[in-house]
Formats: C-alpha cells, sequence, structure tokens
C-alpha cells in the first residue's frame, strides 16, 4: 500500500535553487492562487534604497574608490548645502531649480495644450492623422542631442528654444497617448451619445475626450519624466542658470560631488511630479481601471 | 401618431480581403407603429442587430427604405432612443448625470432635467441612487440606469438589443414587468431584441421570427400575453398557461430547426 502510493506522487527534489523558483506555492487562506508577483514589495524597495546606500557609505569611508570617481555621501551633503547658502556655478540651488522647473514645466503646458487635442484630432480624423503621423514618428525615436544644433540655428540661443526642445520631447508621447486614448471609447458609448441627439462636437467633447482621459494622464506622466531627461541637453548651450548647466559645468572642473548631488535633486523633482500627477490622476479619474 | 416603416431593406456586408460579400438582410419589411411593441427573435446570426442598428441610423440599408413618420432615417437621433446590450454607460458621470446627459445635450435646462431624471429613475427602481458612479451598482441596476437615461430623452421609438442578457434571472423578471408597464404609461414604439422565447413572448405585442442566411422575417405572430399580465399581475401563472408553452414550442421548433440547417451547412462546407 504504501510502496503504490510513493510511485503515484513523485517524490520532490528540496533545496535545489531551480527547483525552489519552479514549484508551485500552496494556496493561502484569503490570497488569489497564481496572480503573478501578487504581494507587496515596498519593503523590498525600502531595504534595497538602504543596502545601496550603506555600500555608497562603506566603500567610500574604505577608501576603496578614489573621491574623484565617487565622493563620499558627506561631500555631496556638503556640497548641497553650499549650494543652498551660497551657491554653485554662479547661482543658488534654488535659482538653478526655479530656471529649470521653469523650463520643464512651461515645456510640459505647452505640450499639454497642443499635443492633447491635436492627438484627439489625430484620433477623430484621417487626414490630420495622415499629415501627423509620419512627422511624428520620425522624430520621436531621434536623440534631442542630434537636433539641439538645428533649434540653435533656426531659433538662437535665448530662452524659447531651450523649451522648444524639451517640448519637441514631450508633445511625441503626449500626442500618441492622446491618440490611443480615443480608442478606449467604445462605440456603443458613442452611438448613445447621437441617439440622445449629440452632434458631432458634443460627442468629440463629452465622450470622446473624457473616455481618453486615463490615456492621456499616462502619457502625462511619460511626458514630464522625458522633460527631465531632456533638460540637461536643453542646458547645454548657452545657458547661465539651471540643473542641468549646474551639472555640466561641474562637470568641466571634474567636482564629482556636484554633479552626483544635482543628479540626485533631479530626480527627486522627476519622482515628486510623478507622484503629484498620479495624485490628481486619482482625484479626477476615479473609474480607471473599474469599467 | 408615428410609423417606423421598414420597406424591402436589404444589407449586404463587404467581403474583407479576399472573402465574398455576406447578405446579412434580404427584403426585409416591417411596420412598427406608436403603442406597438415589436420583438424581435432568432438564431444567431439572422440579422436581428443588424435591422435594429438599420433602424437606429448606425448603419444605412444596401437597397430599401427606412423612414420614420414618412421622412427618412438618414443616422441616428434623439427620437429613437437605444438601450444596448453592455449598458454603455459614462463612468465618468454619477447616477443622475448619466441619466440627464441626453437632455443636457439637448440644451434643456438644469431644473428640468433633473425633475425628469429623476422621475425616470424612481420609474426604473432607483429613486434612492443618485449619486453613486455607475460602476459601484451591480448588472442589473447599470442597465436599469441605461433604460431610465434612454427614456428621459422620450424618444417616439425604443430600440433595445438584448437589454436583459446580462441579467440575472430574477432581476430580468423585475426588469420585463418594469418594461410592460412603463410600455402601458407611454404611447412610444418599441423594438426588442431577445434570445429567450419566453422573454419575447411574454413582452412582445407583435414577434417577428427571422432565420439566417440571408436574414429575414419568416414568421410573424400577434400576441397579447403582455396585456394579460397588465390585467391580471400574475407572471408566472401566464408563462405556466397552456397557450403559452404551446406557443413557445412552436417558436423553438422554428429556431432549432434553423440552428441545425446552420449546424448541417458548416458541416457540409
Amino acid at each position: 500500500m504504501a510502496s503504490s502510493m510513493a510511485t503515484n506522487v513523485p517524490a520532490r527534489k528540496n533545496g535545489s535553487m531551480l527547483d525552489r523558483l519552479t514549484r508551485s506555492r500552496p494556496a493561502r487562506p484569503g490570497v488569489s492562487y497564481g496572480a503573478p508577483g501578487d504581494g507587496s514589495s515596498a519593503m523590498i524597495s525600502l531595504a534595497t534604497a538602504v543596502v545601496l546606500i550603506g555600500l555608497w557609505f562603506l566603500v567610500t569611508s574604505m577608501g576603496w574608490v578614489k573621491p574623484l570617481f565617487l565622493p563620499a555621501p558627506a561631500a555631496v551633503w556638503g556640497k548641497f548645502v553650499l549650494a543652498v547658502t551660497e551657491g554653485v556655478s554662479n547661482s543658488t540651488l534654488l535659482q538653478h531649480t526655479l530656471a529649470s522647473l521653469g523650463r520643464v514645466l512651461g515645456a510640459f503646458f505647452l505640450a499639454l495644450v497642443v499635443a492633447v487635442p491635436l492627438g484627439i484630432l489625430m484620433g477623430v480624423n484621417r487626414v490630420i492623422r495622415g499629415v501627423m503621423d509620419p512627422i511624428i514618428e520620425f522624430y520621436r525615436p531621434l536623440p534631442p542631442l542630434a537636433y539641439l544644433p538645428l533649434i540653435i540655428i533656426w531659433l538662437g540661443i535665448g530662452e524659447f528654444p531651450k523649451v522648444f526642445l524639451i517640448f519637441l520631447a514631450i508633445f511625441a508621447p503626449m500626442a500618441i497617448a492622446a491618440r490611443a486614448g480615443v480608442r478606449s471609447v467604445s462605440i456603443e458609448q458613442i452611438h448613445a451619445a447621437y441617439a440622445m441627439g449629440a452632434n458631432k462636437l458634443q460627442v468629440i467633447f463629452h465622450v470622446i475626450l473624457k473616455a481618453a482621459l486615463p490615456e492621456i494622464f499616462t502619457g502625462m506622466r511619460i511626458g514630464i519624466g522625458v522633460g527631465w531627461t531632456t533638460l540637461v541637453a536643453a542646458e547645454m548651450v548657452a545657458a547661465s542658470r539651471g540643473l542641468g548647466f549646474m551639472v555640466l559645468n561641474s562637470a568641466e572642473y571634474l567636482a564629482s560631488d556636484a554633479v552626483i548631488m544635482g543628479i540626485i535633486v533631479i530626480g527627486i523633482l522627476a519622482f515628486a511630479f510623478d507622484l503629484l500627477i498620479r495624485r490628481i490622476e486619482r482625484a479626477l479619474i476615479p473609474w480607471k481601471g473599474k469599467i | 401618431m408615428q410609423t417606423l416603416t421598414v420597406s424591402d431593406v436589404d444589407l449586404v456586408y463587404p467581403g474583407h480581403l479576399d472573402g465574398a460579400p455576406i447578405s446579412a438582410l434580404k427584403g426585409v419589411s416591417l411596420e412598427v407603429k406608436s403603442g406597438d411593441f415589436v420583438v424581435a427573435l432568432g438564431a444567431s446570426g439572422c440579422g436581428k442587430t443588424t435591422l435594429l442598428n438599420l433602424m437606429a441610423g448606425f448603419m444605412a440599408p444596401s437597397a430599401g427604405k427606412i423612414t420614420l413618420g414618412g421622412r427618412p432615417v438618414t443616422g441616428p437621433g434623439a427620437e429613437r432612443g437605444v438601450v444596448f446590450q453592455k449598458h454603455a454607460l459614462l463612468p465618468w458621470l454619477n447616477i443622475i448625470d448619466n441619466v440627464e446627459f441626453g437632455l443636457k445635450l439637448q440644451g434643456v435646462d438644469a431644473r428640468t432635467r433633473r425633475e425628469r431624471a429623476v422621475k425616470n429613475l424612481a420609474l426604473v427602481g432607483l429613486e434612492d441612487f443618485h449619486k453613486q458612479m455607475i460602476y459601484h451598482l451591480s448588472g442589473g441596476m447599470q442597465q436599469r440606469v441605461g433604460i431610465a437615461r434612454a427614456l428621459t430623452c422620450d424618444p417616439a421609438m425604443l430600440l433595445m438589443d438584448e437589454p436583459m442578457a446580462a441579467l440575472d434571472a430574477l432581476t430580468r423578471e423585475t426588469v420585463q414587468e418594469l418594461l410592460l408597464k412603463i410600455w402601458q404609461q407611454t404611447d412610444k414604439m418599441y423594438f426588442f431584441i431577445t434570445h429567450s422565447v419566453e422573454e419575447a413572448l411574454f413582452l412582445g405585442s407583435r414577434l417577428i421570427v427571422m432565420s439566417p442566411r440571408p436574414g429575414r422575417i419568416t414568421h410573424t405572430y400577434d400576441l397579447d400575453f403582455n396585456r394579460r399580465f397588465l390585467a391580471e399581475g400574475n407572471s408566472r401563472a401566464i408563462k405556466s398557461s397552456r397557450d403559452f408553452i404551446e406557443m413557445r414550442e412552436e417558436i423553438l421548433g422554428i429556431i432549432y430547426g434553423d440552428e441545425r440547417a446552420g449546424a448541417k451547412e458548416r458541416l457540409d462546407a
């Protein structure tokens, strides 16, 4: 009896890493079985951050890496305090931040008012889609550094070309998102509106634009992220202020502590804006994912 | 008194790639008058929904004519309300705003809008639900909001494409009885599609049975089970009465015949 049981249930090899990875876990009380990647990962992320920062402290305090390549956290913090109080690269950190914020947000709002209507129009009108599609799809994958010289030749070295470069980078993902959002409206919703006496403009405003909002917000999140990544390129030429300029200027003097400080400030700002948009999204689009 | 006339309508869907064009409707004629409750029944692929889409104006016929009150139907309009299989409500609006939406599009002032929406929500038994979001409602409640929304525009004709298909049996009976009461109170034209023979017999004052390949109307019956329900108020007694059951078997026979013929054709092909 016992031997027949043993042949029916293949014995599991325990212990080996491969076996642990491929074996299904048993069902747990109150948790749906088999949902991919279930469980919270917040604590693991926090631990990762703590470990990385700890490693940074360790390798610098032990002198394993020269300060030129990786300055100590204390040096970066010192540079931060100096930047806030006396300033780095001719301006205080607040002035650098405000200059960059102005450029990124200016470009962002410019893109919002141009790209969203245009994306919606691309979704609802085949002529506009036909005209805009090749233009957007051609320039979208180009690196901003490649067309920066052209923009300087065309628009000069003032404030506008910097905003325009960031605008171009934000414009494409936002227009594409708005256009894709048009497809999330169901034909029944459109038919229902027409069968209640709507005209075409009302359908676009009251049905299509609203249905596209979740995608538009995704486009905004991607857009603001792309905007921050383009900032340094935009401040490469003829800038006297800005976080990107500060990083580039410090790099020329091999001040890697200021470079790292600038990178962290940009990273925190970009993350904060992403959180802000997510918060607004949750307030404005409570129906997302529920229908 | 208005009349919607479908006269000798054909509809051919153009074939995709090298596929042959598909004839969805062939020589369909139908007249719906104010106070008529026409129910369409038939095997899948018989063109019921296509016919409804033509009447709603979502599609134009390949041949033939559709007129409402003598004027040709060239597109959708507020005088023909539609209730969809899936409710098609707008998730960014709460219940009452969904119900008011049609009147808002038509530029009716806010107070009149609210009054009529409140009245129609009460009619479908949702008087306590105004501010909730529609994704918090059950499927049956969403469908009732869809009916209230169509009623609020006060169309001369209501086109309903299997509005009960997603409802559980109990809710379905409630909404059926509700529809008949609304029908009694308003002098509208109704065109109602269903898969359920029982539902068709219970609701319709006229039943059209459609057959596929090509879609056409093969049988028409005048019914009075709905009036008997409104007079007696006992739906179970009517649905279990002898004449109701006989009628049901007769129509089931027609539809099963069509389904089997279709299955045989697919096997032979």
